[in-house]
């Protein structure tokens, strides 16, 4: 009797086994994972798509696009409301990693550590992402959040129901409420300029050029020559948002 | 047909066309044109007014400046990097001015110390050594900043 059940219940695991493999391969073959960096563009479609570069290598955290971006963009004027803002990473020596942000680096930076206890230090200048499979369009629950058929994530400040849903589900904390209008604020890559031909307001101002803006679509143009000539990375790759900000020299300890 | 079917059947059509109904005055104008959104709302993120005037907007006015600048270091620049945005200067040059920097913090932003910045990537002093009583512009022009003036300074203050 026992060698029975042992019998049927090993033909049972076989059989449970060899199910899971085979769904498992199957699944593979279906949707095999693409590990492609470059967001895949909407199929069907013409006209830009846009996607934003960083160059950290050359970004000397001057503050310049935090400073015109809340001019351009009417965002208020205290210490933790942004679009986009400047990170100074310090790693020391002892393995420390100290993060700062003095009012998003408008005002400069101030070294923290003498130089001999620094293992390397670096500004990585954030704002959104503008995800092609953005969590903060997904979670609305209104539409008031949408991405744009240009590859750029709006808001639609008439319809917003100010729940803020989405600054919670965006994960590079992009999103904020602003505080007159009561509805969620970002970057909107300069929306209203550059329908009418001109740069977003960061771009201008940067003094190195360590920001480069540009339709993904254009295989000549500025911002995919940056990504074919230079090692780039999204932020949190794993959470597969689709994002089109790409940093040249990232490194790892940057979340 | 049993008729309490047909009453049923009489409800569900009046709960159809009430959510109809509904649905015409709640769902706004050009909701699902394009997706999820409202489809006008793109005009409108289009519509906000635009501050900066953009990279060589002032050089029909500032013609000299813009010849200076582009000589030296500072040639990459835009001049609202500097000055602040500069639209509504361009659209009224009487009454509205443009910001104009000073002191020694301001140019620091760029050019202190700090080991974050790449050495390529910009000069930088130390502002407590690098003549700390003097403001940059007793010697630097900010439009080229290597046209030098004023080269009186101590030796042990660079």
């Amino acid at each position: 009797m026992g060698t029975k059940e042992s019998r049927s219940s090993r033909r049972e695991f076989l059989k449970s086994v060899s199910a899971v493999t085979g769904l498992t391969v199957a699944s593979l073959v279906a949707s095999p994972f693409n590990a492609v960096l470059i967001a895949s563009e909407p199929k069907g479609e013409t006209g830009p798509w846009y996607g934003y570069g960083i160059d950290i290598e050359k970004c000397i955290g001057c503050g310049r696009c935090a400073n015109a971006c809340k001019a351009e963009n009417n965002v208020p004027d205290k210490s933790f409301f942004f679009r986009t803002w400047i990170e100074q990473y310090t790693i020391g020596n002892d393995g420390s990693i100290q993060i700062e942000s003095p009012n998003g680096g408008m005002d400069g930076f101030k070294q923290k550590l003498p130089d001999e206890d620094i293992f390397k230090s670096f500004f990585v200048p954030k704002m959104c992402n503008h995800c092609h499979k953005s969590p903060c369009v997904q979670v609305c629950p209104v539409g008031a959040t949408y991405d744009s058929p240009e590859g750029i994530v709006l808001v639609d400040d008439a319809y917003c129901i100010g729940c803020r849903y989405c600054v919670q589900s965006c994960p590079y904390g992009c999103r904020y409420i602003h505080p007159e209008k009561k509805v969620v604020d970002k970057c909107s890559l300069c929306y209203h300029r550059i329908k009418k031909g001109m740069n977003p307001a960061c771009i201008d101002v940067c003094p190195t050029g360590s920001r480069i803006f540009g339709d993904l679509r254009d295989k000549d143009g500025e911002l995919v020559e940056f990504l074919r000539t230079h090692n780039c990375q999204v932020l949190k790759p794993h959470l597969n948002t689709g994002s089109k900000l790409y940093y040249n020299a990232l490194s790892a300890e940057v979340r | 047909m049993p008729v309490q079917i047909k009453r049923h059947l009489i409800i569900l059509v009046i709960m159809i066309g009430l959510f109809l109904v509904l649905r015409h005055f709640l769902v706004p104008e050009s909701y699902g044109d394009l997706g999820h959104y409202r489809a006008n709302s793109l005009q409108d993120n289009e519509k906000f007014e635009i501050i900066h005037a953009g990279k060589e907007s002032c050089n029909d006015c500032h013609e000299d400046m813009a010849e200076l600048k582009a000589m030296d270091l500072h040639s990459g620049l835009s001049c609202e990097t500097c000055h602040g945005p500069g639209l509504a200067h361009m659209n009224n040059t009487d009454s509205v001015d443009m910001i104009l920097p000073d002191g020694r913090a301001f140019c620091g932003l760029c050019h202190e110390k700090n080991a974050a910045r790449r050495t390529d990537a910009v000069i930088q002093v130390e502002l407590k050594v690098h003549n700390p009583d003097k403001n940059c512009t007793y010697c630097h022009n900010p439009h080229a900043p290597w046209e030098l003036r004023n080269q009186d300074l101590p030796e042990e203050n660079f």
